[in-house]
């Protein structure tokens, strides 16, 4: 086992001149690197090693190291040093790194911290989480087995990720006696597939993370290699931020810092760029432009910053500008859209449901956003594409996204903060997917909305009513069909043109192609959703009766109508009360199997949260119910002509 | 514009005050944990800068165990007034009533004041977001835990099913009761915020450095008679009691937090022994160890901060 090398060697000037040491200290750069392999390839062993060399393992910590290196440590009685890096109970067990653990050590020019990743497919997610915030990525190749197809996935996640610093790191040299052969031939093989993914350039290292060998200096046994050290190398590394400042200035707004009347403020991180007072910015996406007046921090105000702090602005004019904008240079302001092509990573059990609402989170803007069926799946073993009609858990695809409002973006390629974005779940909340946007879709500039003469207010003027539609959502049995069926009566005795779209019906004709999943039950409501709006253009008032028992879904209709004409009425009636009725007999074949996905037994119901009309059928007649919808609507009616 | 390189501090500092701002945009009613100790004053000292010129947007929230050191109880009121924040203290009022005490019932001390005194206290405001101190480099499963850490509505963490966080892209999203731990200074350092420390010239508690202190040994290890007469009254007996140089390396509740003997009276000073010594930090607890290798890791579960 090699010695701590010099770079670590601070003791004697910490011992002599600590002064000198912090001084030292205060002006050290910082790396973030990924390490990717699997266990076997000794990554968990490397890392515990750059910790142990670095002095970042204490006396306490090495002793309970030494004894649970005997009960459980797979290097016989020497020091395991996985179990350094192998945190959580349940992978000490397993003998692997299931989550990402982040770790930190020190050289005398750098800090690092190191993000420690499994390697099996299985945790994909988690490679892709640590090579998020990555400068570099080590790449662990085990000598004896050269480029696997471990090696080709976890290169082409850290190459997507837009990781620009490879280090292909060839471990166990010592145990194929430092053959210089053996190196080149894993080179020359790594090499071939990096550039067919893309990879412009790599750096290679022969090593041993268990002997030490050109881990933190030269080995004697590889006289061969003449390049650095591992840690040589990541101390010489361009730390990433280069790039960011030499492009545009941009800050998307994260909060508006306003003490009193006589403060306004714009605080945000800085993405790319540099800002100083004077200089002319525009807000986006409403584009107006202003200047610079202050860089306020608590130290005083700045005379200029750049990409990477965290500054609060002021401006000169009292313009409109709020969490979800971006300031950014007045001459070269990003763009906005609400349609892209995007690499998608999926990271939750539940698979992609295409069509569905997300919250899509990108910078400090937050929209409601679907996803179309994937364009196709990336195998990440071979780099096939595949075909593909969802993400499964662990799955990367390209796919169309959308969103209900213009994003301001910037291509992955460019800006992590202004491309690379995040899904989570509407009703979990969970982070199900991760995603990075590659360019956006000017079909939306391409396809015309053709000008029609006869407008939709020409259409409702001439039946002298307020188009409207009026979304009856319940359990099945609910009375749905009943109390709309009613309502309809009335408002056509009323003189009013309607049109009744029934949930049943619907599914004879035009949806007869969809079932039960929840990704057909989106599909259907989404059809019946753009039908009831063709039909509010014609100047009609829609009732639709369907479960819809999704809130994402009804409130993607209530988008697609102008304000106001979306009108939730919630038929409220209680599981038992329905499944008493049983008028169709549906929930007796539920309970017993024979009906799957069946709302309310086996598949859910989300309860509207802030409905127009309730109406409690334990409470109210349907006639009642159906007098009050009418007059409700009717009433809040004016003519218009 | 020709700019040097960030460095270390700079972007450890440029990402707690984005963590914070994110926070302070997304969660409806958030905290900040201030336990007193070097961490958190750190923490307190980034919330000013984050948000300034107005005070931090959210009360310092202190669960008490009526055990810490008086020198800690005093830079807390101060601290609370020189930052213009709210002030709340909690203090687990069956643990006052039971009278529970290091000295007699062990981890349960813990558990009362700290663990289910917490979790009261955030029910009792209705907080759903809490800042905490915690970094990755204090214990193997802090190393994994998420920078926003999700909590069930019984405060409950399971490891296995964090949120992904991907770039700086956190995910503050939740259902009614349920509350994030949100840790600004995950990624730093012991020295890291010694360093700090140093250069913005925090405040910190006066026992970080050494000074003649009245001592007395207990269960081999070494600690400060801070109130001796409660200490008397717990233990039946007057420990003997020695004059020595001692200071602290983390702070919690006197008769819990081991010293050292030093002579470590300014920050370089301190500094300077840290980074010789060869003992790792949080050895001086008691806590880590309770059940084993994975003592920490199980107390979290249990909603342990």
């Amino acid at each position: 086992m090699s010695q701590p090398d010099v770079i670590y060697q601070t003791d004697a000037l910490i011992a002599q001149d600590i002064d000198a040491y912090l001084e030292t200290h205060q002006h050290k750069t910082m790396l973030r690197f990924i390490t990717c392999g699997s266990v076997d390839d000794g990554k968990s062993t490397l890392i515990g090693r750059l910790l142990y060399d670095s002095k970042m393992i204490f006396e306490d910590q090495l002793a309970a190291l030494e004894s649970d290196s005997k009960k459980v440590g797979t290097q016989g009685a020497a020091i395991d040093f996985a179990l350094l890096v192998d945190g959580l109970a349940a992978e000490r067990e397993q003998g692997i790194t299931i989550d990402v653990a982040y770790r930190f050590f020190n050289t005398e020019k750098r800090k690092f911290i190191v993000a420690d990743c499994p390697g099996h497919e299985q945790y994909t997610r988690n490679m892709v989480t640590g090579a998020s915030t990555a400068d570099l990525a080590v790449i662990l190749i085990d000598a004896r087995k050269g480029v696997l197809v471990q090696t080709r996935r976890h290169s082409y996640l850290c190459h997507l990720l837009g990781i620009r610093n490879i280090v292909l790191a060839v471990n166990k040299m010592d145990l194929v006696d430092y053959s210089q052969a053996r190196f080149d031939e894993i080179v020359a093989d790594y090499g071939a597939f990096a550039a067919s993914i893309g990879i412009e350039a790599f750096t290679a290292l022969p090593i041993s993370g268990f002997a030490g060998d050109n881990v933190t200096q030269p080995s004697a046994n590889t006289p061969w290699y003449t390049g650095p050290s591992l840690i040589a190398h990541l101390e010489a590394v361009p730390v990433r931020g280069a790039d960011d400042l030499a492009r545009p200035f941009r800050m998307p707004v994260q909060w508006v810092n306003r003490p009193n009347l006589d403060f306004r403020g714009f605080s945000g991180l800085i993405a790319s760029g540099t800002i100083k007072p004077g200089d002319i910015v525009r807000v986006l996406p409403s584009g107006k432009t202003s200047t610079v007046t202050r860089i306020v921090t608590l130290e005083g105000d700045l005379d200029q910053a750049q990409a990477g702090q965290a500054v609060t602005l002021c401006l000169a004019d009292e313009i409109d500008c709020s969490r979800g904008d971006v300031i950014a240079l007045a001459d070269a302001p990003p763009e906005a859209a609400d349609q892209f092509d995007a690499t998608l990573v999926w990271m939750a059990d539940e698979a992609l449901t295409p069509g569905r609402a997300y919250w899509l989170k990108l910078g400090t803007q937050t929209v409601s956003a679907t996803v179309r069926a994937p364009k196709y799946v990336v195998n990440v073993n071979t780099m096939e594409h595949l075909a593909a009609k969802t993400l499964e858990l662990n799955a990367i695809g390209v796919a169309e996204v959308v969103t209900d409002k213009a994003l301001v973006y910037e291509p992955y390629a460019q800006s992590r903060a202004l491309g690379g974005f995040i899904l989570i779940d509407k009703i979990t909340n969970a982070t199900v997917g991760a995603g990075m946007l590659n360019f956006c879709l000017r079909r939306a500039q391409n396809v015309h909305w053709q000008a029609l003469d006869v407008t939709r207010q020409a259409h409702a003027s001439l039946k002298m009513q307020q188009p409207a539609v009026l979304w009856f959502t319940g359990l099945s049995g609910s009375g749905k069909s009943t109390i709309a069926n009613l309502v309809e009566k009335k408002l056509h005795a009323l003189g009013k043109h309607t049109f009744l779209l029934d949930g049943d019906n619907v599914r004879h004709g035009l949806n007869k192609d969809l079932g039960f999943t929840d990704a057909d039950r989106i599909e259907n409501i989404r059809r019946v959703g753009e039908v009831a709006k063709l039909m509010t253009d014609a100047g009609l008032i829609v009732l639709t009766a369907f479960i819809s028992p999704f809130r994402a879904e009804r409130d993607l209709v209530r988008g697609l109508l102008p304000e106001g004409e979306f009108i939730e009425v919630f038929i409220d009636t209680p599981l038992e009360d329905a499944e008493k009725r049983d008028v169709k007999g549906l929930y007796k074949k539920a309970r017993s199997g024979q009906l799957k996905n069946f709302t309310g037994i086996d598949s859910p119901y989300e309860r509207p949260e802030n409905p127009e009309i309730r109406v409690d059928t334990t409470r109210e007649s349907p006639e009642d119910a159906a007098e009050r919808i009418v007059e409700r609507v009717i009433g809040a009616w004016m003519p218009v002509i | 514009m020709n700019m040097p390189s960030l460095t270390h501090l700079q972007r450890l500092e440029a990402e707690a005050i984005h963590i914070m701002r994110e926070v302070v945009a997304e969660a409806q009613a958030p905290v900040m944990l201030y336990s007193v100790g070097k961490d958190s004053a750190v923490m307190l000292h980034l919330a000013r800068k984050a948000f300034y010129p107005s005070p931090p947007p959210f009360p310092l929230l202190h669960v008490d165990t009526t055990w810490k050191f008086q020198a800690m109880y005093e830079l807390r009121d101060r601290m609370a007034r020189e930052s213009g924040m709210d002030l709340l203290v909690y203090q687990n009022p069956e643990a006052k009533a039971r009278g529970i005490n290091p000295f007699d019932h062990g981890a349960l001390h813990t558990d009362m004041w700290k663990t289910e005194g917490l979790k009261q206290a955030l029910d009792k405001y209705g907080f759903d977001a809490a800042f905490g101190g915690a970094r990755r480099d204090e214990e193997k499963s802090r190393a994994k835990e998420r920078i926003f850490s999700f909590r069930t509505a019984s405060h409950g963490w399971d490891p296995k099913n964090q949120r992904p966080e991907l770039w700086n892209l956190y995910n503050a999203r939740k259902n009614k009761g349920e509350s994030i731990r949100v840790f600004p200074i995950s990624n730093w350092t012991e020295l890291d915020i010694w360093q700090y420390i140093h250069l913005n010239d925090v405040p910190i508690v006066p026992l970080y450095f050494a000074e003649k202190r009245p001592t007395y040994e207990w269960d081999g290890q070494l600690f400060m008679a801070d109130d001796i007469a409660r200490l008397e009254q717990v233990l039946g007996y007057r420990p003997e009691i020695v004059e020595r140089s001692i200071r602290f390396r983390t702070l919690g509740c006197f008769p819990l937090t081991g010293a050292v003997e030093s002579t470590a009276a300014t920050l370089p000073e301190v500094i300077q022994e840290t980074l010789l010594t060869t003992t790792s930090e949080r050895q001086g607890r008691v806590i880590d160890k309770d059940a084993g290798g994975a003592g920490m890791e199980v107390k979290k579960q249990q909603g342990y901060f």
